[in-house]
């Protein structure tokens, strides 16, 4: 193992407790939400070989689970987290079932697919989730009876959260599992042939990946007081997808640092004439990425050779 | 319900079709050659809008001489793109010519919210296709029917060229084993962009034919384009054939499924798609393979 990615993980570990005092807090949370965002689709993609462009409907999905218990039906927060994790893996485990058969491109437009399908149903059901307008919450909702309602405390709380389901994620990986889903995603046909049960690889991950998108959804909603459509909608999976790719597909610091990477892009674009069309400056970024650094920050970064390369 | 109201729903139906039908046709062409998913495919429906709605505006070009050169300069841009970027993709994983157009359709479209603003403007039909035509049982509007007709013969067209012609055999070839191709002395880049100009125009051709019916504004292709994906899907994968007959298919349902249950229309396609995949991943007039 690359010394390095320790110490990668580690630095990103030291600016994640300090990032309320470097930036607004609420920016920091929302930093933090994408950051997980962005390693659970890499679980997918960057380590099984799978490219979901619909994983904004577990983000999304599980936002509004968590701002309908908590708004309409004054859940505590905590356990609206909980409901909407379920929700987010119950979710996960049946739309796995029906797109781990395929891979590539189609595994692609299917998840692209099956994603409008929730986001038409949100649209339809004006009642409970705002249709247009989105669902706002008038507070955060408690923490299993803890008032959250300081945007530093709240993003402690979020922070230990997605560090400890980022630990999780790269014990995954680092795990004769995580070996498996290398070989998948290097020749599937030859890891059949070696008698893994490949589908199944393929669903536990995308369950795993669906959950932590999910919660990392569900965070955001409350960070935020708001669950909307856009967060279901496809944009939000690209969106992702750039992120993980930016800062480096298949390294778990990658996604973590694409992820603050997008956003301080996207803050100081903001701030331009064109602070309406950010998207217009991360096409252009992602497309130079596809073309020409395809390994991203990270990826580009650890292929420098090193001499203290253990062995 | 009248059968008067039924036959002009299935018409309606058809007309919807005849856009998923076109659109479907033009992935399917470039997927046949290139092996990639255009995710741009939507921004280029919506150039060819724009490129009628701005001839119209600057150039006083009527609307059937913009249902031929709309989609020949679309195509041209098309073309560039193609030889100047996505060529640089070829040999590598397929999904990356999916992400790369996936950030072009970013580029595309948020500069054209720039140049046009979000709202878009109208654009109107054409005097000699206003109003209605009798079908004998029902009065029909004219536009939607010219919209039927003309996709119906491109679709016609562009499949017996395609599958019959000396060209399209030669399109094909291409795609089975560039390197005997090339030594039979066939020039395989240049068939490769032609192929990916095809598909372009058919899909600016169907946003010069939107036009008339929707604002034209920068994000219409948005929401066609996932439709579209899952009508390749439910067709198969590169086929032709799959790809006209579930478009103006699944138009159809759509239309009818909305009479049945309003808020079903816009979902009722990818619930087919889903069907489709857990019974026959490959899609109904694809091949058996693994992808």
């Amino acid at each position: 193992m690359d010394r390095r990615r320790n110490v990668l993980m580690i630095l990103i570990a030291l600016v994640g407790l300090a990032l309320p005092k470097l930036i607004y807090p609420i920016v920091a949370i929302d930093v933090l939400c994408f950051a997980l965002f962005a390693v659970a689709l890499d679980l997918l993609f960057g380590f099984a070989g799978l490219l979901s462009f619909g994983q904004a409907m577990f983000w999304g999905g599980s936002a509004y689970v968590v701002a309908i218990l908590v708004q309409t039906f004054h859940f505590d927060g905590g356990l609206a987290l909980v409901a909407a994790i379920v929700y987010a893996a119950i979710l996960a485990a049946v739309v796995g079932a029906l797109v781990v058969r395929r891979s590539g491109i189609y595994f692609a437009m299917i998840t692209l697919a099956i994603a409008q399908i929730e986001y038409f149903v949100a649209v339809q059901l004006k009642d409970l989730t705002g249709g247009e307008n989105g669902l706002p919450m008038d507070s955060r909702g408690t923490f299993f009876g803890a008032h959250l309602s300081n945007d530093t405390a709240f993003y402690y709380v979020a922070f230990v959260i997605i560090a400890l389901c980022v630990w999780f994620v790269m014990r995954v990986v680092g795990s004769p599992f995580g070996t498996v889903l290398g070989a998948i995603r290097q020749n599937e046909t030859r890891t059949i042939a070696l008698g893994y049960r490949v589908n199944r690889f393929k669903l536990a991950t995308f369950i795993l990946s669906g959950t932590l998108c999910g919660l990392a959804g569900a965070l955001f909603a409350r960070g935020n007081r708001l669950a909307g459509l856009e967060m279901i909608d496809w944009h939000t999976s690209g969106a992702v997808v750039m992120m993980a790719i930016l800062g480096g597909s298949g390294t778990i610091a990658g996604p973590i640092i694409g992820a603050g990477i997008y956003q301080v892009i996207e803050y100081f674009v903001s701030k331009t004439p064109i602070g309406q069309e950010t998207d217009l400056v991360m096409g252009l970024v992602f497309a130079c990425c596809i073309l020409a650094f395809r390994q991203g920050i990270v990826g580009g970064v650890l292929s420098i050779p090193w001499r203290k390369t253990s062995t | 319900m009248s059968a008067d109201y039924l036959a002009s729903q299935l018409f309606n139906g058809l007309a919807s079709g005849a856009f998923y039908a076109l659109l479907a046709l033009g992935l399917s062409v470039i997927f046949g050659t290139l092996r990639i998913i255009n995710f741009a495919h939507g921004a280029m429906y919506m150039l060819g809008a724009f490129a009628t709605y701005y001839g119209a505006q600057y150039l006083h070009l009527n609307f059937f001489l913009a249902l031929i050169l709309a989609p020949l300069v679309v195509a041209v841009l098309g073309m560039l793109f193609e030889v100047l970027l996505l060529r640089r993709l070829q040999g590598l994983d397929p999904v990356y010519g999916l992400l790369f157009t996936f950030a072009a359709t970013l580029v595309v479209v948020n500069l054209m919210r720039l140049l046009a603003g979000a709202m878009g403007s109208p654009y109107n039909i054409p005097d000699a296709l206003s109003g209605a035509t009798n079908l004998g049982f029902t009065l029909y509007p004219t536009y939607k029917l010219f919209v039927i007709v003309v996709s119906i013969i491109v679709c016609v067209l562009v499949w017996w060229f395609v599958e019959r012609s000396l060209l399209g055999a030669r399109i094909r070839a291409s795609t089975e084993n560039p390197v005997l191709v090339r030594a039979l002395g066939i020039d395989t880049p240049r068939i490769i962009t032609l192929t990916f100009g095809l598909g372009v125009a058919i899909a600016a051709l169907a946003g010069v034919l939107a036009a008339p019916t929707t604002n034209v504004y920068p994000s219409m292709g948005d929401d066609i384009i996932i439709y579209t994906f899952a009508i390749v899907v439910i067709g198969g994968l590169g086929s032709i054939t799959g790809s006209i007959v579930m478009g103006f298919a699944l138009g159809v349902l759509q239309t009818l499924g909305a009479i049945w249950y309003p808020p079903i229309a816009t979902t009722l396609i990818f619930i087919v798609m889903v069907i489709v995949i857990a019974l026959r991943p490959s899609g109904l007039f694809g091949r058996p393979e693994s992808s």
